[in-house]
């Protein structure tokens, strides 16, 4: 059937006029400019470079802009973005030991080398609104307190339990130029640790939390405790072909999470401490949890435990994972299927019709 | 000095000129007494480098997310070979980076080691201990309450 298409450029012409003026809102008040969105909106930007997968704050802060706040949106934009960028390489994998931290908070030892650094978290604030922040003529923090910084190294948490040999180690790969990139190929299944992981970072921060909450409620249980969360700087180093040796390139902040998971122990392995992992740009310390969680449930296979809960389901979990994926396939239903519907209604009415003229007929 | 040692020092004022402020580059440009010609090798170009961590922060490689970067080359008169590789968008702080790479390889490298990496190694010094001070007032001091006489 022909259908007729033509006609929608005027009307999608001054659609996007009216988004261009209800994006900028009344103008009277003062635009809102990147640095003030890259400075005061900080955790939008984290996460929006996080799962967007493309660290730069300023395209980020763009982003959010442009899609007036709209997260999903913004996070699409910028993995649209990266597509117009060529790929000079990859760089040496972080060095998380050496962070330099500004929050590291462990759920399992109370006193560890290092201390507990609360750093900036909204943690034991009373989650009531702040009228302050509500006045006209802006607000002015005390600054913040200072004490005088320590130089002892702050070990990772599951390294001091893994000198008594309790928990599982994690070693390096010894193929690591083999290392998955879903940027490179589609997923399949089963996928190793290393495409399950690069999926969590940049999978939905709502979807991997619901999932882990899933997994406390009995949907797979894992028995978790967050051995370890620290939050910081840490410093990128990439080789370029032609200088032959790595260079550090720049410093970018990420938050890790360690959780230790109960492990009962098997024909081989003695009962021990198991582990998930969660890593992502800036300070998402939420999703990098989630991401922990929904890390080591993917792992039932490799420890011999039952299967049978949604968190567990690795191509249901990686499958559905992305956001920008997600939002394109649910929002796709708003574009035009006249002609399906059209045939869909003929269906319809056919079988409609078929009920309809036994019925008269025995009526008669 | 053997060439390891010329990799590892390049290597490390490398990383510092790339870790500096554009502005603080800018600045020790303009005060430069004489400026060198350059021709590009490369000209400045963004693109993506894909950061890695480890499962685990010590196991297999796993690719996190990429982050931009902005890379140029270029040679100054001497015949001399600079790199510039800086996270971000910044052309103009990779061809800085990539002009004084090249000039810290020249005969003018000694005195660009003290008028140009010693302060921006202190200016990042006193950023991070300041950030580190602040980190460290957050810190947990456990006590115990005693109760009782004995």
């Amino acid at each position: 059937m022909y259908v007729a298409v033509k006609g929608g450029e005027r009307a999608i012409e001054n659609a996007h006029r009216l988004l261009d003026e209800e994006r900028r809102g009344d103008p009277e008040i003062p635009e809102v400019t990147l640095d003030q969105i890259a400075g005061q909106l900080g955790l939008a930007v984290d996460r929006v470079m996080t799962e967007g997968s493309l660290h730069d704050r300023e395209l980020a802060a763009l982003a959010i802009k442009q899609a007036r706040g709209d997260l999903i949106e913004a996070i699409f934009l910028l993995r649209a973005y990266r597509t117009t960028l060529p790929r000079f390489g990859y760089a040496e994998p972080i060095e998380t030991a050496d962070m330099s931290i500004q929050r590291r908070i462990s759920a399992t030892y109370k006193d560890l080398p290092g201390g507990q650094v609360l750093g900036p978290t909204f943690d034991y604030t009373h989650r009531l609104l702040d009228f302050q922040l509500a006045a006209d003529g802006g607000t002015h923090p005390e600054p913040a307190a200072e004490a005088e910084p320590s130089d002892a190294p702050v070990p990772r948490v599951v390294d001091i339990l893994n000198h008594e040999g309790l928990i599982e180690e994690e070693r390096p790969e010894p193929a690591e130029a083999s290392v998955g990139d879903l940027t490179r190929d589609p997923l399949t299944f089963p996928a190793g640790r290393d495409l399950r992981l690069q999926n969590l970072a940049r999978g939905d921060e709502g979807f991997l939390l619901a999932l882990g909450y899933s997994t406390q409620r009995g949907y797979g249980r894992t028995h978790p405790f967050a051995g370890e969360i620290r939050l910081g700087d840490v410093t990128v180093e990439f080789e370029p072909e032609e200088l032959g040796f790595p260079v550090e390139i720049g410093e970018i902040a990420v938050t890790e999470c360690q959780m230790i998971n109960q492990f009962q122990g098997s024909a081989e392995v003695p009962p021990q401490f198991s582990r998930g992992y969660g890593l992502t740009f800036g300070h998402c310390e939420r999703k990098a949890m989630a991401m922990a969680l929904v890390d080591r449930s993917l792992r039932c296979r490799e420890f011999g435990e039952e299967a049978g809960s949604p968190a567990q389901d690795e191509e249901f979990v990686l499958s559905h994972s992305d956001n920008v994926q997600s939002t394109g396939f649910v929002e796709h239903l708003k574009l035009p299927h006249y002609v399906d519907f059209q045939s869909e209604l003929e269906l319809v009415r056919k079988m409609r019709a078929a009920i309809d003229t036994p019925m008269k007929s025995a009526a008669e | 000095m053997q060439p390891a040692d010329r990799t590892s020092e390049r290597r490390a004022w490398m990383g510092e000129l790339a870790k500096a402020s554009c502005d603080d580059l800018e600045t020790a440009w303009n005060a430069l007494p004489e400026k060198p010609d350059w021709q590009w090798l490369r000209k400045p170009e963004t693109g993506l480098v894909m950061v890695r961590g480890r499962a685990g922060g010590t196991g297999g490689a796993f690719n996190l997310g990429e982050m931009t970067v902005t890379r140029c080359a270029l040679t100054i008169d001497a015949g001399t070979t600079g790199y510039g590789y800086v996270a971000g968008r910044n052309a103009r702080h990779a061809e800085l980076a990539a002009v004084f790479d090249a000039l810290l390889q020249s005969p003018h490298g000694p005195d660009l080691k003290k008028t140009l990496l010693e302060p921006l190694a202190e200016t990042r010094s006193k950023t991070e201990r300041r950030k580190q001070a602040k980190a460290a007032a957050t810190r947990v001091e456990f006590f115990t309450m005693v109760r009782g006489e004995d």
